[in-house]
């Protein structure tokens, strides 16, 4: 156990009319830890991250983020998430700077260029800042991305597919990132289909299939061949 | 200023200069304008007194429909990189996007009515000076009213597939009263009758204004959580 209990789900439901995505999800996640979600395609990874982030509300069960119910206080909750889903959340004809400002302002926090300039260094692209997004590459947008929960970092960051368009640099990048996020504090939850560098920072994987967390575990005690087996034996359903 | 103010602010910013770097929707409007004036020109010839009775209507076909390209593109740039998503995650108050989105297309509208009505006086040869100070309030009034309705339905029909059909079809019977009212009102201004003369067209105009733009921010943020 570390810190405090930043997201509960407990016998969590998401249909989306007939459809059912999720079934009967318990997950806690804790501040200074993270959990990677693995699971095959389909398998209700990325659901289940918009359910926390409060895009979406459960059809049944409890899920709570740092201390706010999400069903009937998702505003409360939306102060302490960042979410990177598969959509940047930038828009290309403004420059990184202009991003952030817009972003920053939005969530209801001044916008100085001195603490914009931190962000953007602290991500590696202050050499760039000027620049409109429309000229970035995919791991520089993923970094901008990142930016915006640099001026003001939230207490929960949910990430879909963090290394997706990440080169070897860009994935040591976000491993050191991630890293710092956990050791000040935050709680990370990440869906993935990446073995490699992300999984090095999880402390627990749980693994969805069917829209069922079928195994939620620790990973320190794993090898690489380890989860490997494992995503097989739950996710792929072979023996 | 406050914080509802900063944020509808920024938001306004935002889309101003994403329309100012692409000019994306200003070039398309300009351009349409003036095949619309091509087309009016065509239609009606040189008969000036056919011209005269028809100016009115003319010019709010012309604002009206340069109008729903402008609102009807208005919340695509959301879509692009998923930022939709983005603006519903911001904590706060929702109506302040709505305002500020409002904002930028008021000034985008009022840019394009400023041009229209320039080509309109110099393709038709009508001297609109001696009523430009109530033809401009009636304008004001019947495009606030234009444009808060119109936001609202942009952001309903903005995450739907046949958004560009639904958009028009929802959104100009709503405003069949404010178009009545802005084409009787314009028609009152252009023949140099005081607005005093049609008080209940500007009267209901003004109500019309005040609901759309009340009822846009008390419903905004049901819309985007939808």
């Amino acid at each position: 156990m570390t810190g405090d209990l930043l997201v509960h789900l407990s016998g969590v439901r998401k249909a989306f009319g007939t459809a059912l995505v999720l079934e009967d999800i318990a997950l806690d996640v804790r501040a200074g830890e993270a959990v990677a979600l693995l699971g095959a395609n389909g398998a209700g990874k990325t659901t289940l991250l918009k359910l926390v982030a409060t895009v979406w509300r459960p059809s049944r069960g409890t899920l709570v983020v740092a201390g706010h119910d999400c069903r009937r206080d998702a505003e409360g909750a939306r102060r302490h998430v960042g979410l990177i889903g598969h959509g940047s959340h930038l828009y290309e004809d403004l420059t990184a700077r202009e991003n952030l400002k817009f972003w920053t302002t939005l969530h209801g926090h001044p916008a100085d260029g001195l603490r914009l300039g931190e962000a953007l260094a602290a991500v590696e692209l202050d050499g760039v800042g000027d620049e409109r997004v429309r000229t970035f590459s995919a791991g520089m947008k993923r970094r901008l991305s990142l930016a915006r929960f640099a001026v003001v970092p939230p207490r929960v960051l949910l990430l879909d597919e963090p290394s997706a368009g990440l080169d070897q640099r860009g994935r040591k990048w976000l491993e050191a990132f991630l890293q710092a996020f956990k050791t000040g504090g935050g709680a990370i939850l990440m869906a993935t289909h990446s073995f490699g560098r992300e999984l090095g920072v999880a402390d627990r994987i749980a693994i969805l299939a069917d829209g069922r967390i079928a195994l939620d575990t620790g990973r320190a005690a794993l090898s690489a061949d380890d989860v490997l087996r494992l995503y097989a034996l739950h996710a792929d359903g072979d023996a | 200023m406050s914080l509802f103010a900063r944020r509808a602010f920024i938001v306004f910013w935002k889309d101003l200069a994403i329309e100012r770097r692409s000019k994306e929707t200003l070039n398309a409007l300009a351009f349409f304008s003036l095949l619309l004036l091509f087309v009016f020109q065509f239609s009606l010839g040189a008969d000036r007194e056919r011209l005269i009775a028809a100016l009115p209507g003319l010019l709010w076909l012309g604002f009206v429909l340069s109008g729903l390209l402008a609102l009807g593109r208005s919340f695509v740039i959301e879509r692009e990189n998923e930022c939709w998503e983005g603006l519903l995650l911001a904590p706060g108050d929702k109506s302040a996007v709505f305002v500020g989105k409002l904002g930028g297309n008021l000034l985008l509208m009022f840019t394009v009515e400023a041009l229209l009505l320039a080509l309109f006086a110099v393709f038709f040869n009508v001297d609109l000076a001696p009523a430009l100070g109530p033809l401009v309030l009636v304008i004001v009034l019947g495009t606030i009213g234009f444009a808060a309705l119109g936001t609202l339905f942009a952001a309903m029909t903005a995450q739907v597939r046949a958004r560009e059909l639904l958009f028009p079809v929802l959104l100009l019977p709503v405003q069949v009263p404010v178009l009545l009212a802005t084409v009787r009102a314009t028609e009152a201004a252009l023949a140099g009758e005081p607005l005093t003369a049609v008080t209940n067209w500007i009267t209901l105009l003004v109500a019309a204004d005040i609901v759309y733009v009340v009822v846009g921010v008390l419903t905004f943020d049901v819309i985007l959580e939808a």
